[in-house]
């Protein structure tokens, strides 16, 4: 299963496997992952499960929709590098994938 | 003897809701080591409650709010089906219905609320059923299929998602709203309108300024139809009651913590003994933009308490609090709502309605208190913000889709 890194906004890792089909917030929830608060339980909503790519995915990871980037651009914090972790789907090509949750 | 807890504190939550496993996970989050007892009078493991109704006859209705990995591997005490009956303030524990006391060295109330009921001859017969629990979903879910006739009493959030939700399975859905409008207490004339519209064209039938006087059953006791106060009547096979819900505050005011309609809460949202705290539907307390303490009935409120109380258990510094939020889904329509509509003095709108997707702006004084977005997740985010913030804005550029909203506050 491919494996995915959290780095919160106090610099502690946790990483943690996710079977493909799951998204990014799915694995951060059941970690407990501090930060990931995923209110709306993946509805693509509230834009609580925030984080930054690491700089080196950024690029290998699909474009958001706009439903994703409407929610983003006034989020507090958010930059280029940023996506909502419930539209982040696993898969074998992301495994190893590092983010950063964004501190609120 | 109420100072911050330590690695040998208990913490009891009573209800595994939303808002009482915000906390149990919050806690751990903040470094919290001791004992949490996590009790949840439902059977089976805590749920997400929205798809219930967004959701109702969709594969996805039951979704756990966490794997039951969560919580072993948080060392939280999940205890389902335990029905909490009383608090013993002063030995500090709470009797359970079968499980005899719990003792705790802090306790969180996160009871939720319950279904307020229709009191009129025949609510209680088979095919009127109210809509709160996933069991309630089951039985409803049992009672539907295509060419049932649902009466939906109660043009409210729940109400409106339901009807959306099972229309397009050929069930013909009816609501009775009590109100002149949809939505009445919680939405916009402007917004009641445009999904009354919505509504009506998917076939739903909306009936507002009507009153139920009883449920009529056949003479074999099912139901026959709902009889009005103006004498008409609705034939239905179904009656599902959603006309709001009441704090469920019995065990704090049988405690004696203050309570009115729903327990008093701080800004650490502690009641008013400092070993017992409270979030969720259950509380009433002050919040930002309010001109009063309110009742929020909204997963958001929940969970933003948590780390409020979280905090203030641990003696750690209080969160920044948000401007009150919701969202619902229906027909199409992703809504989502930030602030207080009923404090607006009037009404910008941002897109064009015919399009389904717009936002609705409500004014006061010059400044956004509240924002109702249709399909329209920035106009969203970006009223939330501008509420927040309290900047004048410009009437015009708050219209104009060509004006971007970053610049439509007024420069000062």
């Amino acid at each position: 299963m491919p494996t995915i890194n959290f780095i919160d906004a106090d610099g502690v890792v946790t990483s943690a496997q996710g079977a493909s089909g799951n998204t990014v917030m799915d694995i951060a929830v059941a970690q407990n992952v501090p930060g990931i608060v995923a209110e709306c339980g993946g509805s693509c909503s509230c834009a609580t499960c925030h984080v930054h790519l690491d700089p080196e995915w950024a690029p290998r990871v699909p474009e958001p929709d706009p439903e994703e980037t409407d929610l983003l651009e006034f989020l507090e914090g958010a930059d280029e590098r940023s996506r909502l972790s419930c539209q982040l789907v696993i898969s074998d090509e992301l495994d190893g994938i590092t983010v950063h949750v964004a501190s609120n | 003897m109420a100072g911050p807890l330590n690695e040998n504190s208990r913490v009891v939550i009573v209800g595994a809701g939303h808002g009482g496993v915000a906390v149990a996970g919050r806690l751990r989050q903040a470094g919290y080591d001791g004992k949490i007892v996590l009790l949840g009078d439902e059977p089976g493991a805590p749920y997400h409650r929205p798809p219930l109704s967004k959701t109702l006859l969709g594969e996805s209705h039951a979704q756990p709010l966490k794997p039951t990995s969560f919580y072993t591997d948080q060392r939280i005490d999940l205890r389902s089906g335990v029905s909490v009956v009383g608090i013993d303030r002063r030995h500090r524990n709470v009797q359970t219905a079968h499980h005899g006391t719990i003792g705790y060295d802090t306790l969180v109330l996160a009871t939720g609320s319950r279904s307020r009921p229709l009191k009129v001859p025949g609510s209680d017969l088979d095919g009127v059923v109210e809509l709160r629990t996933a069991t309630d979903a089951e039985r409803l879910r049992g009672l539907l299929r295509p060419g049932t006739r649902l009466v939906v009493v109660g043009g409210g959030y729940v109400g409106l998602e339901v009807a959306a939700a099972v229309a397009p399975h050929g069930i013909n859905a009816t609501i009775i709203e009590r109100e002149d409008r949809l939505l009445a207490r919680v939405a916009s004339r402007e917004l009641s309108a445009h999904l009354e519209a919505a509504h009506r064209n998917s076939g739903i039938g909306v009936r507002c300024g009507a009153e139920v006087a009883a449920f009529v059953p056949r003479p074999d006791g099912a139901l026959a139809g709902v009889q009005l106060r103006d004498g008409r009547r609705v034939e239905a096979d179904v009656a599902l009651v959603g006309i709001g819900a009441l704090a469920d505050d019995a065990l704090a005011r049988d405690a004696g913590l203050a309570c009115d309609d729903g327990v008093l809460v701080d800004e650490d949202s502690r009641t008013d003994d400092p070993s017992i705290w409270a979030v969720g539907d259950a509380t009433r307390r002050l919040v930002r933009g309010a001109d009063a303490a309110v009742r929020l009935e909204s997963i958001p409120s929940a969970t933003e308490q948590a780390s409020i109380a979280v905090a203030a258990m641990l003696g750690h510094d209080r969160p920044a609090t948000e401007v009150p939020w919701f969202w619902s889904d229906q027909l199409g329509h992703k809504l989502q709502m930030a602030g207080f509509v009923h404090m607006g003095e009037e009404t910008v709108v941002r897109g064009d309605r015919a399009t389904d997707r717009f936002a609705l702006f409500h004014l006061k004084d010059g400044r956004i208190v509240a924002v109702e977005a249709v399909n329209s997740a920035r106009d969203y985010m970006a009223g939330r913000k501008l509420i927040r913030d309290a900047v004048p804005v410009d009437r015009r550029r708050l219209a104009d889709t060509e004006t971007p909203l970053r610049a439509v506050a007024l420069v000062a």
